[in-house]
């Protein structure tokens, strides 16, 4: 199992625009992490460098202890399976089982392995129906969990996904989690950058927040969820969710989500 | 004023209709919002409204669709922009890639309509600064965030200044406060007595700025109502829309055996 290190990571575009100030973060194999924090905080800057896409200005990226510096992006890639936000940006075969096959293929998987491992990543997102479909008949939703196929199908030890659940509906929201959930239960890593609270607070062990390139809170759901934080929380704009609040203004608190505001409820009676 | 009456809409090649037998108005300063499952029909929805099916991508459409009384298929394309403002949900598909600023891109559209220089720039800075992005004027576009982004599609979208603004998932990718600054937008705008359709699968934004919710499955309306009405149905959960935080809360409260009157004290 493979663990992620980042040391004193700091990111500057050309032409000057300092994307990541400093981040020290340890991911340990088969954590569930939660990256939160404004639009331009750094959240997909630092996911890139796991799999090399994107290489340090200073600092360095430790992916299974080894450093990412001297490694090839396909080599990464064996290791950190990252799903872009933009489906657009990752997807080219004619079909989706084309587009699915890719991954594996490359890392060496012929025969039965290959058709297994498409066939269930194709389960896993709904989408063995569409087999044979062109990936640009489908729609922007369901391409996004093509992108998330063709990533699954590739077993990576550790799952990075940019905001997963962005456009879905309730069905495709479902698919995510239960992939998450899945994926973490195999004793994989998962990492998933996403502004939905809900998702964050049920789904996630740990929730990372970012502001302005920079790490400011780091803890369970509930640690960061909790009253003391919302400030914090709000300086890189993000509203903690509804049954946080509420759990507070009924005296139970920290409750981050709908599940454990009603079992606090319960046990006071 | 929007007004379809016995609308339908079939995409060129496709076998059956995406849109079936639609009958609505979007009145003046009227802010209504559509969910719906994907494949529903919502994004077809908006590009029929914003005119750009079936003049650009093609299909057919029957029925009737009028803007501010005018029959939409009887205007002239260049005349649109200015009347309905459409936003994509992929901000990627909206900006011009021509421009080397933010602010430039903004600019971009009323600049193609002619509007003089001093009106231009101070649409431009007002836009920007309704969003909150007055900082991001001088940044390339192609080098922003995706949320960053949206917000930028959405002050274009702006600065056009149309009397109706189609919307199609605006804040897909916004962290919570551009997605309540957009609500603010929206709202603003329909104070000004603009019209605005808005597909959202934020049911919370929609709990907060639509007036009329409709819902679609299959390509019809199934559900429609005051947004509170809507949003608060239970059949909403079978059509495969998520409720808004408040209604699913309550629910868990009930399913629990406690008394939903707590959280509403709570809210208050």
């Amino acid at each position: 199992m493979t663990d992620i290190r980042v040391e004193g990571l700091v990111h500057v575009y050309d032409g000057g625009v300092s994307a990541l100030d400093g981040v020290d973060l340890s991911v340990a194999a088969g954590e569930r992490v939660a990256l939160i924090g404004q639009n331009g905080s750094g959240k997909t800057t630092l996911v890139r460098h796991f799999d090399g896409l994107l290489r340090p200005t200073s600092g360095r990226v430790l992916v299974g202890g080894v450093d990412a510096a001297g490694r090839t992006v396909a080599q990464l890639a064996r290791e950190v399976g990252l799903v872009f936000q933009d489906p657009d940006r990752q997807i080219f075969a004619s079909t989706v089982r084309g587009e699915v096959e890719f991954g594996p293929q490359n890392l060496g998987l012929r025969g039965a392995a290959l058709r297994s491992a498409v066939a269930n990543a194709l389960t896993a997102t709904g989408l063995e129906k569409a087999a044979e479909t062109n990936p640009y008949d489908l729609g922007t939703s369901r391409r996004k969990l093509l992108a998330l196929a063709s990533v699954l199908a590739m077993r990576t030890p550790v799952l990075v996904l940019d905001e997963p659940t962005t456009g879905q509906d309730m069905r495709g929201m479902a698919i995510v989690e239960e992939v998450v959930a899945a994926v973490s239960a195999a004793g994989r890593t998962v990492v998933a950058i996403s502004h939905d609270m809900r998702f964050v607070a049920e789904r996630f062990d740990r929730v990372v927040v970012m502001r302005q390139g920079r790490i400011v809170l780091d803890g369970s759901p509930a640690e960061v969820f909790a009253r003391d934080q919302w400030e914090t929380l709000r300086s890189t704009f993000v509203e903690p969710p509804l049954a946080a609040v509420l759990g507070d203004r009924l005296g139970v608190g920290p409750t981050p989500t709908d599940a454990a505001l009603v079992s606090a409820m319960k046990s006071r009676g | 004023m929007l007004t379809v009456q016995g609308f339908s809409y079939r995409h060129a090649g496709a076998t059956r209709p995406s849109l079936m037998d639609l009958d609505f108005v979007l009145g003046d300063g009227e802010v209504v919002g559509v969910v719906g499952a994907n494949d529903s029909g919502k994004t077809t929805l908006c590009l029929v409204l914003a005119g750009l099916a079936p003049r650009i991508v093609g299909g057919t459409l029957t029925g009737r669709f009028s803007i501010d009384g005018a029959d939409a298929q009887a205007l002239r394309m260049h005349e649109l922009p200015a009347l309905v403002g459409i936003g994509f949900d992929d901000p990627a598909t909206q900006l011009s890639g021509v421009a080397a600023t933010v602010f430039e891109e903004v600019a971009f559209g009323p600049a193609n309509m002619g509007v003089p220089r001093d009106e231009l720039i101070a649409r431009t800075a007002g836009a920007l600064e309704s969003l909150a992005i007055s900082h991001l004027a001088e940044r390339d576009p192609a080098r922003l965030s995706g949320g960053q982004q949206q917000l930028v599609a959405i002050a274009s979208i702006l600065a056009l200044r149309p009397r109706h603004v189609v919307l199609d998932e605006p804040t897909a990718q916004l962290d919570p406060s551009g997605t309540a600054l957009v609500g603010d937008a929206l709202e603003r705008l329909a104070g000004q007595g603009v019209s605005i359709l808005v597909v959202e699968h934020k049911t919370d934004l929609l709990a907060r700025v639509a007036n009329r919710v409709v819902a679609l499955d299959g390509g019809r309306v199934v559900l429609e109502g005051p947004a509170r009405d809507v949003l608060g149905d239970a059949a909403l959960v079978d059509l495969g829309v998520a409720p808004p935080s408040e209604v699913r809360l309550r629910r868990a409260f009930v399913a629990a055996g406690l008394d939903p009157a707590r959280l509403e004290a709570a809210r208050a």
